[in-house]
Parts: structure tokens; sequence; C-alpha cells
């Protein structure tokens, strides 16, 4: 039981973790000085969360496992974040594109993990309301944006949305401990997310100007630490001193 | 205007300065006034956002999940310094467009300690310890200069910038206690910016071109060499603490001074970074710009969308 509790956490938990990373590669590299801001903002919501998951995950393996050893020591197949978030910094468009076929899953995954009959799960939940909430506003306004802003940023928010779109479908798939946990009560069915999360993301697409992908093949992987070529290259930086300089504290 | 009565205003001016007296961006001002306080503010606009460059790099790399996210907000802080310098600036009558194009071009300057290249985890250590260190010394007078505007935004400034020098400080304690290894990288880092840190503080009071007029206009209270000297004295006891050794063989406590004496520092070293030929030069202003071509796009939708809208609005009315 405890076991795949630790699973599932790390099945959320990892999803903030490498879109916190990828967001920390941008800082100092934005637009303008305002959404420079905003997207660490974001990246310290996502990696405080990945904190607080990692920390009760820790605790329950015991054995002296800390949140470092579970976010910094794992081989790749071990990580269980969707493909969706490992995806490259292409362009602003692509970085906002990822960002709200996130955030729109995301907000609705808080929203019922909340109600987790697992306390502390419900808790990181309640919290994390609030930030994701802005989160998928402020993505969501940029979609708008950029989709009706120029020709040019049209054409590449259409792009990002469509390159991107492959990497959804994952978000509804169901492992076997994911299973397990939703039988208990402790996790989310996100079957039952899929159907709003479509109708969310049409609706400000179509707000933005911007064509719904009609793309009907989808990629998966990543819930079972199957992931893009990306994942070793992000792994390489987040693990390079934990690998270099094992076994200390900083 | 007649010259008489320029002169009278300036004579007015200058007496509201020489009583404590706050100027703002609507008073009058000598143009000379205005053109310093434009220079000055952003450079340091411009050192904040150069600065995060850097620090930048070893966010995607901090070992563990606690110095990440202090490491990002702290970087985030230096934007937001960034933000307000560059809006105090703005009260002087030029826009944030035109004091980007000044650094694009070269034509404005930015601290030439962000032309260093940070090469271990202990960098971060030693640039919040040490350049932190320095800046909030340059700084804290600056929270009584005589422009209003600058003088509140350093209160923040300075606030944000003491907490990331004791955060910079704590790194360098953890990596001092901790392996032989983290040590070394501790002492690496100390020896690669204690130099530079001192030149932060300006070239020596002879060749300050700046010091008089600003002194009179309380944008500086301190001399680069006092102000240097009181880095000094202060850093080499948190060394000390720490264990690890100044890269300074002439550094010794001068008992009739009450002051630290140190070696000499290599000022070809320094003039060769301030005009560009540092070893970052070049990768940091163009990593700036880059940032702010590969967005001109984004800035150029969010224009457009907001000009849409408001078309929009005015139809409704309409």
């Amino acid at each position: 039981m405890k076991k795949n509790v630790y699973q599932y956490i790390l099945s959320i938990a990892d999803n903030s973790l490498i879109l916190g990373q990828r967001l920390g590669e941008l800082c100092g590299h934005g637009p303008n000085l305002e959404t420079d801001i905003a997207l660490t903002n974001i990246s310290l919501d996502l990696l405080g969360q990945t904190r607080s998951y990692f920390q009760y995950a820790a605790l329950l393996a015991g054995d002296d496992k800390t949140e470092d050893d579970i976010a910094f020591i794992r081989i790749e197949r071990e990580y269980r974040s969707i493909l969706l978030v490992e995806q490259p910094n292409t362009h602003f468009g692509y970085v906002i594109a990822r960002q709200f076929l996130f955030d729109v899953y995301h907000l609705l995954f808080m929203e019922k993990l909340q109600f987790s009959k697992d306390e502390t799960l419900s808790a990181i939940a309640k919290k994390g309301i609030k930030e994701v909430s802005y989160h998928e506003r402020f993505s969501s306004d940029w979609v708008k944006r950029l989709g009706d802003g120029t020709e040019v940023s049209k054409l590449k928010m259409q792009e990002a949305i469509n390159d991107l779109w492959r990497y959804t479908d994952e978000m509804f798939h169901v492992s076997a401990s994911d299973k397990a946990m939703i039988s208990e009560g402790i996790g989310v069915d996100v079957v039952a997310l899929k159907e709003r999360y479509y109708a969310k993301v049409t609706e400000v697409l179509s707000d933005a100007m911007l064509e719904v992908p009609e793309g009907k093949y989808f990629q998966k992987g990543g819930k079972e630490g199957i992931h893009t070529e990306h994942m070793g290259y992000i792994l390489s930086d987040l693990q390079y001193m934990q690998r270099s300089y094992p076994n200390m504290k900083w | 205007m007649s010259e008489e009565n320029i002169k009278n205003l300036e004579e007015i001016f200058e007496a509201r300065i020489a009583r404590d007296e706050k100027i703002e961006p609507k008073d009058w001002m000598p143009e000379k006034y205005r053109k310093t306080h434009i220079r000055q503010m952003s450079q340091h606009a411009h050192s904040e956002i150069i600065g995060m460059l850097p620090e930048g790099n070893w966010i995607t790399r901090a070992p563990s999940l606690r110095r990440k996210v202090a490491l990002l907000a702290k970087v985030q802080d230096e934007a937001g310094h960034g933000l307000y310098l560059y809006s105090a600036c703005e009260t002087l009558g030029i826009s944030r467009d035109e004091l980007y194009d000044q650094l694009h071009s070269g034509k404005a300057k930015y601290s030439s300690i962000f032309n260093y290249p940070t090469v271990s985890w202990a960098d971060m250590g030693a640039v919040g310890w040490l350049v932190d260190g320095a800046a909030i010394i340059n700084q804290v007078p600056l929270c009584n200069t005589s422009f209003g505007p600058y003088a509140r935004a350093m209160v923040r400034v300075c606030k944000e910038e003491s907490f990331h020098q004791r955060q910079g400080f704590e790194i360098m304690l953890s990596l001092c206690r901790g392996s032989k290894e983290q040590k070394a990288m501790a002492q690496d880092a100390l020896n690669r910016w204690w130099w530079p840190s001192l030149m932060m503080l300006g070239p020596v009071d002879a060749e300050s071109v700046h010091t008089e007029q600003s002194m009179k206009w309380k944008l500086k209270r301190k001399t680069n060499d006092e102000l240097r000297q009181q880095f000094i004295d202060q850093t080499v006891p948190q060394a000390d603490l720490l264990g690890i050794t100044v890269p300074d063989p002439d550094l010794k406590w001068n008992e009739e001074t009450g002051h630290y004496d140190f070696g000499e520092i290599d000022w070809d070293e320094f003039w060769q970074v301030v005009k560009g030929h540092g070893p970052c030069n070049k990768e940091r202003l163009s990593a700036r710009v880059n940032a702010w071509d590969e967005g001109k796009w984004v800035r150029d939708a969010a224009m457009a969308h907001a000009e849409k809208k408001e078309l929009n609005k005015l139809k409704e009315v309409v």
C-alpha cells in the first residue's frame, strides 16, 4: 500500500519537477522582464510543490531517504513524468503551449486531488490549487495574445499547439498503480477529466482564433518511464552535482 | 529662461539637496543632474539584468531542491530590481526601450563583475557573499540619495541584497563545513572572485571621474577607496570564520590604522574587462541581445492583441 502511494506521488510530482526544471532554463532569457518574472514564479511554484510531494514520499519510504535522493538519484526509467513536460523551449510559443496544455490538466487534477483520502496529498492539492489556477490563467491569456496577435505569432502559436498535441492524451492514461490508488480513494480518476479537459482547451483555442488540431495519433511512455530523447539531457543537468559529488550536504 | 533665472533655480536646487530634501521627477532640475541620474540608474538596472546570467547559469544544476528554489528566487529578485530601477529611470523622461538600446549597442555600461564566468557551484556562494556584499556597501548610502525614486527603490533593493548576501555566505559555510572537495571548491571560488570583487568598487579615487559631482548630489557618500577598505575590513574576518584564505599575500591587519593593508590590484585587468575584453563580455551581451531579438514577435503580438481588444471595446460602446 505504502509502495503504491510512493509510486503514485512520483507520478504526480515528477511532472512538476521536470516542468519546473525546463522553466528554470529560461530565467534571464524571457521576451521581456515581466514575462521572465512570471515564468520564474511558475517554476518556483512547481518546484515548491515538488518538494512537498517528495518530502512526503521520503517519509513513506523510510530508511533515511531525503527529498533530494528522490529528485536527483534515480535512473531515467524511474522518472514517471509525462512526455509533454520534458519537451524543449523551442520558442516562446512552445513554452506557452506546453504550459497551457499542462495547466488545464493540472488544475482539473488538483481540484480532484484535494478530496483525496490521503490527508497530506489533499493538503498539498488545496495549497496548490491557488497557484495552478494562476498558471492556467497566465498561459491561457498568452495563448490568446499570441493566437490573436499578429500573423507571425498566430503561425508560431499554432505550430506549437500542433506539435505538442500528440502528448496530451497520455495525461488520461491509468497505470496499474494509479488504478489501485483510485480504488482506495487516494488517487484521481484521470479518465473522468478527459472530456472537461478537451472542452476547456477547445474553448481557449477558439477564443485565440486557433485551430484545434485533428491529430489522432498520440505518444505515450512517460508514465512507464519511457521518455523522449530530451529527458537524458534534462537529467544530466539536474543530477550533475549529485552524481559528481555523491553523499554530500549542500 | 534667462541665464540669471537658471542660476537662481540652480541655487535653490542645490540648497534643497544640502537640506537633504528629496528631488522628485516633476521638480525642476539641472540637465546634468537628470543625465547623471539616468546614467547611474540605468547602469544599475542593466547590472541587475546582466547579473541574472552568471547565476542563472546554475539554476538547472543546483545540487539540491532547496538550493535550486533559493537560487531561482534570488535571480528573480534581480529581475525585480531591474524592473523598478528601469521604472525609476523612466520618471526622468527616457523609455525602457531606449535604455535597452543603449545596453544592447554597448553604449551603456554595467557592472564588470558579471563578465566573469561562474564555473562551479561554489561560485553561487562566492557571488552572493562577495559580489552582493560589495554591492550592498555601494548601495546602502543610496537609500539617502537626493533623487526620491532612486532612494526609495534602493531601500527595497538593499533589504533583498542583504538577504542574498547572507544566503551566499550560508552556501559557503555549508561547503566549508562539508567534505574536502567541497571546501576546495569554496577556496577556489574565493581565489577567483576576490580581486574582481575589490575592483567592483571602482577605480582608485584619483582616477574616478564622477566622484566630486556625485558626492555633492549624494549619489555617493564615500569614495571608492573608502568603500573598498570598508569591504575588505568587513569580509576578511568572514573568510577567517569560513576557514578559507584570502588570495593576497600582502593582506595584513594594521594596528595603527585599524584597517587591513592589502596588495596591489591589477588595474590593467580591470580596464581590460571594462573596455569589453573580459572573459564573458561577449557572451553576456549577446545573451541579452538574443533574448530581446527573439522576443520581438512576442512583444509585437501582445501589443497587437491589446490594440484589438481596445478597438473591440470601442465598437461595443458605439
